[in-house]
């Protein structure tokens, strides 16, 4: 379905929809879901935006969103300096995700204080993106609605108990998304919905035992 | 939004309202943002197209490239010929986003970013002249954002997926149909300017010089703009396209779909394969995309893998 806004837009700093807006969109929801910007960043470029990433600006497109820059904050095109000054050490590789990987994919190695996260995600043109892959769990997000990650232990009950809290503060519930690694073990929830979720919903996630940790990541409009 | 220009138009004519609303209701429905909200937006997106525009008719600076900069300026100071003051201003307001887009500047997509000097063009080169209000304007911005939605649905509003028809193709189609609205032109004076503007520019290839968002694309989004209006002016006249309008935006789609890969987007075949683009690119250290457009590659993985969107 084709938005209005989908066309009109997005307000963003040049080049590229995919290769600069759509990079720095990704960054910008790596350091959302480590819950700041990074001490450190490995990305592997792949496909496109390996080959001709340099010309659209695509690596401080990146480092201008792991710095929480949004793809219309004029500040991305001096990312690169403004990174040092923060102390966030990035560096950029190219890989290759495979075939089956769309063509302007990068990963992510984050670290910040004791976290370390890896993420792979894709820029899908007009400014939008996917984060396909956290730890290695299988994830859809867009960040296009206000999305909750939970890394939780695997037990019954947590889907149920989660979408009561939702509920019970009239939220309206866009998506869920659970994943694990196998049963009993660990699973990965992605939450999207219409609406910011209220700090202290993130606090009572936060108390659950099964709950390892949980990322809150703003809607990005276009 | 809508799947045709034809259900658009249809579904306006029955409930009685204009073509801006008919848009706007449909986005109020399927989005639950408020009509204020919508407009605010727009003309949100209209400040930022003109400080684009005032911004690349202002400055020289290069892009990192060094491809593009100062065109628009250049053409300006060199002052009006063929067609007058207005036709120039045209020309260089749309170059002027696209070099103020080059040099990582802050634009608004409409419909892409290698697209976006050519709305901008249209509307705000002829605003004052023509009288067309602020008002006015966010209701254009409604028409030609309901003719692009058409286009992405039906057909393709990216070069990758169809070319430069598909890109700055869309981008002159919806300002053809916002500008014949905002001069009184009835919707079937819209629709037939929209199938104008695409008939001109159909099959029209996407073959950015060194896989970068800047020439030929600047040249195009000026052309393009010109097309446009060219489009509104015969459309408003009277002049009808014996396609309808639907069918034009079908072969446009059908066209991108069977357009070489090398000419969408990829920077493998067109002008960015010739002896000069090839230069070019080595020049920006884009080595690999040399190597590849020598091999002439026509399909195959390494061929999906480059170009922007």
């Amino acid at each position: 379905m084709t938005g209005l806004f989908d066309i009109l837009g997005p307000r963003m700093v040049g080049p590229s929809s995919s290769h600069t807006a759509g990079a720095a969109r990704l960054g910008y929801v790596v350091q959302a879901i480590i819950g700041g910007v990074p001490d450190s960043a490995r990305i592997g470029l792949h496909g496109s935006f390996a080959m001709t990433g340099d010309g659209h600006g695509t690596k401080i497109a990146i480092t201008g969103g792991l710095l929480g820059y949004r793809p219309d904050d004029p500040r991305i095109r001096d990312a690169a300096s403004a990174a040092e000054q923060a102390g966030l050490d990035v560096t950029f590789e190219t890989l290759d995700l495979g075939e089956d990987a769309h063509p302007n994919s990068a990963r992510f190695d984050v670290l910040r204080g004791d976290d370390r996260i890896t993420m792979i995600g894709c820029s899908i043109g007009g400014g939008r993106i996917r984060i396909q892959r956290i730890d290695g769990f299988p994830v859809d997000l867009s960040g296009s609605l206000p999305t909750v990650v939970v890394q939780a232990d695997d037990v019954p009950g947590t889907v149920a108990e989660i979408t009561g809290m939702i509920a019970r503060r009239g939220l309206n519930l866009a998506t869920i998304r659970v994943d694990r690694t196998g049963r009993g073990e660990k699973a990965m929830m992605t939450i999207e919905t219409d609406a910011e979720v209220p700090p202290d919903l993130l606090d009572e996630l936060a108390a659950k035992p099964w709950a390892h940790w949980i990322r809150n990541v703003h809607q990005l409009n276009a | 939004m809508y799947r045709s220009i034809n259900d658009w138009f249809e579904a306006a004519s029955s409930a009685d309202i204009d073509l801006p609303t008919a848009v706007l209701r449909v986005e109020i429905k399927e989005t639950g943002v408020s009509e204020e909200r919508i407009r605010a937006r727009i003309a949100e997106a209209l400040g930022v197209m003109r400080q684009a525009v005032a911004e690349g008719l202002e400055s020289d600076e290069p892009s990192p490239s060094g491809l593009t900069g100062g065109r628009a300026r250049r053409l300006v100071a060199d002052g009006p010929r063929l067609l007058g003051p207005r036709f120039t201003d045209v020309l260089a307001r749309a170059i002027a986003t696209l070099e103020v887009n080059a040099r990582m500047g802050l634009i608004m997509a409409a419909p892409t970013a290698g697209a976006a000097g050519v709305v901008p063009a249209v509307l705000l080169a002829l605003a004052d002249e023509r009288g067309w209000t602020e008002a006015q304007l966010v209701d254009a911005m409604l028409v030609a954002g309901g003719v692009g939605a058409v286009i992405a649905e039906r057909a393709s509003i990216a070069g990758a997926g169809g070319g430069c028809q598909a890109e700055t193709g869309s981008a002159a189609a919806m300002s053809a149909g916002a500008v014949t609205w905002l001069e009184g032109g009835t919707p079937e004076q819209v629709g037939t300017a929209v199938a104008l503007t695409l008939q001109g520019m159909l099959g029209l290839i996407c073959d950015p010089i060194a896989g970068l968002v800047e020439i030929p694309c600047a040249y195009r989004n000026a052309t393009g703009a010109v097309n446009a209006i060219a489009a509104a002016e015969m459309a408003l006249a009277g002049l009808d396209f014996p396609v309808p309008v639907d069918q034009v935006i079908d072969v446009m789609g059908e066209v991108g779909r069977k357009m070489d890969v090398r000419y969408r987007e990829t920077a493998l075949g067109g002008l960015a394969a010739t002896p000069a683009g090839q230069e070019i690119a080595e020049r920006a250290g884009m080595h690999e995309l040399v190597q590849l457009q020598r091999k002439g590659r026509t399909e195959g993985e390494e061929t999906k893998r480059f170009g922007p969107s």
